[in-house]
Order: C-alpha cells, then sequence, then structure tokens
C-alpha cells in the first residue's frame, strides 16, 4: 500500500500537503467524538477522588484513593466483580461455540440459503430492550409461554420462577443474550470462514480427510484471527452489560444479576453517590482498557488491513 | 454419492433446528401482541389464539393523551428523528475521515485511528455523570439534538471504520486516472470513490441505523418526557409497569422491532461484506 503510494506519487498532478487536507477531512469526526467524551473521561477520573454524595453536596472533600479502597473492601463490588465475570465468561463462550456452528450453516450448501440467511439476521437486527422484554415475558412465572411449553411437554411439574432465584435469573439473561448475539457472532466468524479458499477443503476431500479432521487442522487455524477478535469484541461488551440486565431483572433478585456497570448505575444515579460511583466506572474502565491492550495486539498480529 | 447426500440432508435439518429456535420466541411475541388477553393468561396456555385481540394496537396507534399510546407514539417519531439524524452526520462525518485514514499519508494516522476505534471500549456509564451535567447547561436535557449528538460520538468510530476499509478494497489506479485528468481529491472521492463503494457504504448505513434505534443508556438518563424519550426507553417502561399484560408490550416491542428487522434482511447481504471488510483481510 505505501509503496504503491509512494511510486504514484510521482505522477500525481499537483504538490498537495496530504497532512493538511487530512486534518481538515477528520476534523468533524474528531470534533463531535472527542468534542463530546474528552471532558467527561476526565472529569469521571477526578470526581472519582472526592467524595461526592450528591448533586446539591457543598462540601466535596478530596478523599484520594478512598473510593477505590472503598470498592475493593466491599463484598457488593466484588459480588458484582463476580457476576460479571460469570456473565462475561459463560455468554463469550456460549455465543462463540454456537456461533461457529452457525456460521458454518451459513456457509454451507443450503436450498434456501437466503432464506436462511434472512431469519438469522432477525436476532440480530432486534432491539435489545425489545429482546429483553420479549424474555422478560417468556420466563415470566406466572404466565410465561416457557412455563406454560415446559410444564405441557412434562418436562416440569410445575410453573417455574426463572427469573426469581438469583443464580438461576442470571444464566436466564445469559440465555436471552445469548439469542440476539449468537448471529452477529455467526456473521462475523462467515465473514473470516468465506475467505478461506475452497481447493483446500477440495482437496482435503481428495485425501480423504473426514470434516471433524478438515474443521480441526484447516477451518480452526485459518479462522483464528476472526475468532480472537470476536472473543475480545464480546468480552468488553459483555463487560460493560447493562441494557438487558436494566429491562429484564434490574438487578435482581437480592443483587444476582446486578453486574458492575449496573452496580455504578444504582451508586450514581438512584443513591448519587456520584465520587464512589465514578470510581466503579473507572474500574470498568481500567479492565476494559486491559483487555483492549489484548485486542489491539491481537488486531496487529492478524494483519489486519490499516492497524 | 451417498454420504454426500446424507449430510446435504443433516445440513438441511440442522438448518430447519436453528431457524426454529430464532422465530419461536419471536413468533411468541407476535402471537401474544393479538392474542386475548384471557388466552395470555390462562393454564394451560393455550397456544392458538381463541381469537383476534387488536386493542393493543389500537391503544398503541390510536390511545388518547397521556396514555401508553401517546408515549408510544412520541417515542416513535424521536426514535425516528433520532436514528435518522445519527445516520445522517455519521455516514457524511465517516466518509470524510476514512477516505483521509485509507489514502492520505499523514502523521500519528495509525494512532489517530486507533484513538477513535479505542472510544467503543469506553462504557457510557464513565461520561454519564459528566455528560448529563454538560447537557443541563447547554439546556440540552430531554432533547432530540442532545441525543444525537451524543449518539453520535458512540456510531462515528463504527461508520470510520467500515468505510475506511471498504475504501482500501477500492483500487487506486481509478482515482489516480480521474485525478491526472484535474480532478480533486475531493472530487475524486465523491464522483470515483464513493459510487463504487456503494456495497461498505450500505453496511456502514445500516451498521449506524442500527446501533442508534438500539442505544438505550444515554436516552434512558438524559430524556425523560415525550419530548425526546426513545423506544427503547418507552419499552422499557412498559415492560417494567404491564407485567401482567405481556401482549402490550409485545404489540410495542415488535412495531420497534420492525424497522430494522426491514433494514437487516434488505441489507443482509451487506453485512458480510462489511463485516469482511471491516474485520479480517486475507
Amino acid at each position: 500500500m505505501s509503496a504503491r503510494t509512494a511510486a504514484t506519487g510521482q505522477r500525481r498532478p499537483r504538490k498537495e500537503n496530504q497532512t493538511r487536507l487530512a486534518f481538515w477531512l477528520l476534523l468533524p469526526a474528531a470534533v463531535v467524538v472527542f468534542g463530546i467524551i474528552v471532558y467527561p473521561v476526565i472529569r469521571t477520573l477526578i470526581v472519582s477522588f472526592f467524595e461526592v454524595q450528591s448533586a446539591l453536596a457543598v462540601e466535596t472533600p478530596f478523599v484520594g484513593l478512598d473510593n477505590y479502597v472503598q470498592a475493593f473492601m466491599s463484598s457488593r463490588f466484588w459480588g458484582a466483580i463476580g457476576r460479571t465475570l460469570y456473565f462475561t465468561i459463560v455468554s463469550t463462550v456460549l455465543e462463540l461455540a454456537l456461533g461457529l456452528a452457525m456460521a458454518g450453516l451459513l456457509n454451507a450448501r443450503l436450498r434456501a440459503r437466503w432464506l436462511f440467511r434472512a431469519i438469522v439476521v432477525i436476532p440480530w437486527a432486534v432491539p435489545t430492550i425489545v429482546n429483553a422484554a420479549m424474555w422478560k415475558g417468556i420466563f415470566n412465572a406466572q404466565y410465561g409461554s416457557l412455563n406454560a411449553l415446559l410444564t405441557q411437554l412434562g418436562i416440569i411439574p410445575e410453573y417455574y420462577a426463572w427469573l426469581g432465584d438469583p443464580f438461576v435469573a442470571l444464566n436466564m439473561v445469559i440465555l436471552a443474550d445469548a439469542w440476539k448475539t449468537t448471529p452477529l457472532v455467526a456473521f462475523f466468524l462467515l465473514a473470516g470462514l468465506t475467505s478461506i479458499p475452497p481447493e483446500l477443503y477440495e482437496s482435503a476431500r481428495l485425501d480423504r480427510a473426514s470434516w471433524p479432521r478438515i474443521f480441526r487442522s484447516i477451518v480452526l487455524p485459518l479462522l483464528v484471527p476472526s475468532i480472537s477478535i470476536v472473543v475480545v469484541l464480546r468480552t468488553v461488551e459483555a463487560f460493560k452489560v447493562f441494557d438487558i440486565i436494566y429491562t429484564m431483572t434490574r438487578g435482581g433478585p437480592a443483587n444476582g444479576t446486578q453486574t458492575i456497570a449496573y452496580y455504578a448505575y444504582v451508586t450514581a444515579f438512584s443513591n448519587q453517590n456520584f465520587g464512589f460511583g465514578s470510581a466503579l466506572s473507572y474500574i470498568i474502565v481500567l479492565v476494559i482498557l486491559l483487555l483492549s491492550a489484548t485486542y489491539l495486539r491481537i488486531l496487529r498480529r492478524s494483519e489486519m488491513s490499516l492497524l | 454419492m451417498k454420504a454426500a447426500k446424507r449430510n446435504s440432508i443433516l445440513v438441511h435439518m440442522a438448518a430447519a433446528i436453528v431457524s426454529l429456535v430464532i422465530l419461536l420466541p419471536f413468533a411468541w411475541m407476535i402471537e401474544a401482541s393479538i392474542a386475548p388477553q384471557r388466552d395470555l393468561i390462562s393454564r394451560p396456555l393455550r397456544w392458538i389464539p381463541s381469537g383476534f385481540d387488536l386493542t393493543r394496537y389500537a391503544e398503541i396507534f390510536g390511545g388518547g393523551g397521556g396514555g401508553v399510546g401517546q408515549t408510544f407514539r412520541a417515542a416513535l417519531v424521536n426514535s425516528t428523528i433520532v436514528a435518522v439524524a445519527v445516520v445522517l452526520i455519521s455516514m457524511a462525518v465517516g466518509i470524510l475521515g476514512g477516505y483521509a485514514f485509507a489514502r492520505l499519508r499523514f502523521p500519528f494516522r495509525r494512532a489517530t485511528l486507533m484513538v477513535f476505534l479505542a472510544t467503543y471500549m469506553l462504557p457510557q456509564i464513565a461520561l454519564l455523570i459528566p455528560l448529563y451535567f454538560i447537557l443541563s447547561s447547554l439546556s440540552l436535557l430531554d432533547t432530540k439534538i442532545g441525543l444525537i449528538l451524543v449518539d453520535s460520538s458512540l456510531v462515528i468510530p463504527f461508520t470510520l471504520w467500515i468505510l475506511s476499509n471498504y475504501f482500501l478494497t477500492i483500487p487506486v489506479e481509478l482515482e489516480d486516472a480521474a485525478r491526472i485528468d484535474g480532478t480533486s481529491r475531493v472530487g475524486a472521492l465523491f464522483r470515483i470513490i464513493l459510487p463504487s463503494a456503494k456495497p461498505g457504504i450500505f453496511a456502514a448505513m445500516m451498521f449506524s441505523f442500527l446501533l442508534a434505534w438500539d442505544e438505550f443508556m444515554y436516552a434512558l438518563i438524559f430524556t425523560s418526557s415525550d419530548a425526546a424519550k426513545t423506544l427503547p426507553v418507552a419499552i422499557s417502561e412498559f415492560a417494567g409497569r404491564y407485567t401482567t399484560d405481556f401482549g402490550l408490550v409485545a404489540a410495542g416491542g415488535l412495531i420497534t422491532a420492525l424497522p430494522p428487522i426491514i433494514v437487516a434482511i434488505i441489507f443482509q447481504r451487506y453485512v458480510v461484506s462489511g463485516m469482511g471488510a471491516g474485520a479480517v483481510k486475507g
């Protein structure tokens, strides 16, 4: 790319200042994006070192790292971290495994492939909140269709409150999340699958290799870059999970689905404890920064077009 | 070949099962939106509704002042305006910036792109409190303009990424030929690059529409009335308030889901090309 530009550069019609042009072309994007986020990012960091107990607080003493220490010493914080990790790991593994299978189906020779692809795209397009509201109805303890289905099939004896037990509820939220997100993962992996030259399969078939073997020695290694990106993108996204929790369970029952983002939200907005809430948000930022450092390294290693 | 035939049958069966798992919950939501309330709360549940009950749709589209219908209709208008504006802003800004990343050499190019992409890693919760006070001091709380601005800051990094990657796949020679004829860079962008980047543009438009339509946290905190409240906030409220009236939530949810579903199915073939260009090359 750069070599080619250098070569064509000699027959450029006019001498041009690419840096200045790039500045003007990127300015609008930078103004909107950074104009909106830079000050809040810094401000939240500063507030996290102060004790701010309400929006109208007159006295807001500087407390250094106290808010962070307070977080690290509280069991509620570690509970939220534990649930967030559980949500992140289980949903990522589940969505990746199902997504791989689904990507294989999307890539397979199907009669009505366009129809199958159109169906698979639906959950991804369903807004997160609609998805959450839908599953909240399906899991309903008194009228939910899941209860109706399972009792009528004789699988469970009586109606069960799926969102009534803290740990069960967390897993049900993960299922609801997987229904919506797996197709996105599948399409992402499909993009990687289609870049595998068909000749590779054909020669493997000629060598009478079995499908599991082809999957293990050809498909999987070539999919590693896409898989890594999916894993890190999904991990980051799952670590920030809020919307689906807010709508399905409000963090309940008994804080059983209270993830770290939801805990930060409740602290800052319901309890108006801005200092502590800011510290909690910054802990999320720090964890995600760590994850994204990994992310960028993987992207570079997989020879991204731009990075 | 016998084995091939058996394989093909298995693959079709698997595809059918996946389709069922996807369609059944959604079909249930459709049914719940039109089944009479007594069917929905009956035990054992009546799977085949005893009749059509369109009262929720009547309420949503015709319900009078102060009710669910009015809130929903206002949210529908707000969501549409916000999403369309966010798409327009992030496409305009993304096309210009994406071209710069794809075609121009300048110092800190990589670093600049990375900083844009890194904003995706920031959780919205970390910006929420200061943003609230900024919007408040600018009198932009509970306004569509305020929401359009903050939502655009979420969506622009995505359009930049998809578009710059797609622009890279367009041969430089096409542009060079035009530029020898005296066309300016910006002229070449609009006359040469854009017409040949349609798949990337459609993909970016689709992604930005879905992201904007889906956005919840900013809308939840920064809007409070029918003036700017969007559909996700309205639906979340319904789901919290009408726990026993799933039919109403289902009807509202269905209408909310329809625009993105239609967009995604129409532009479905660009999902892969957009992600393919945006993700892994070669």
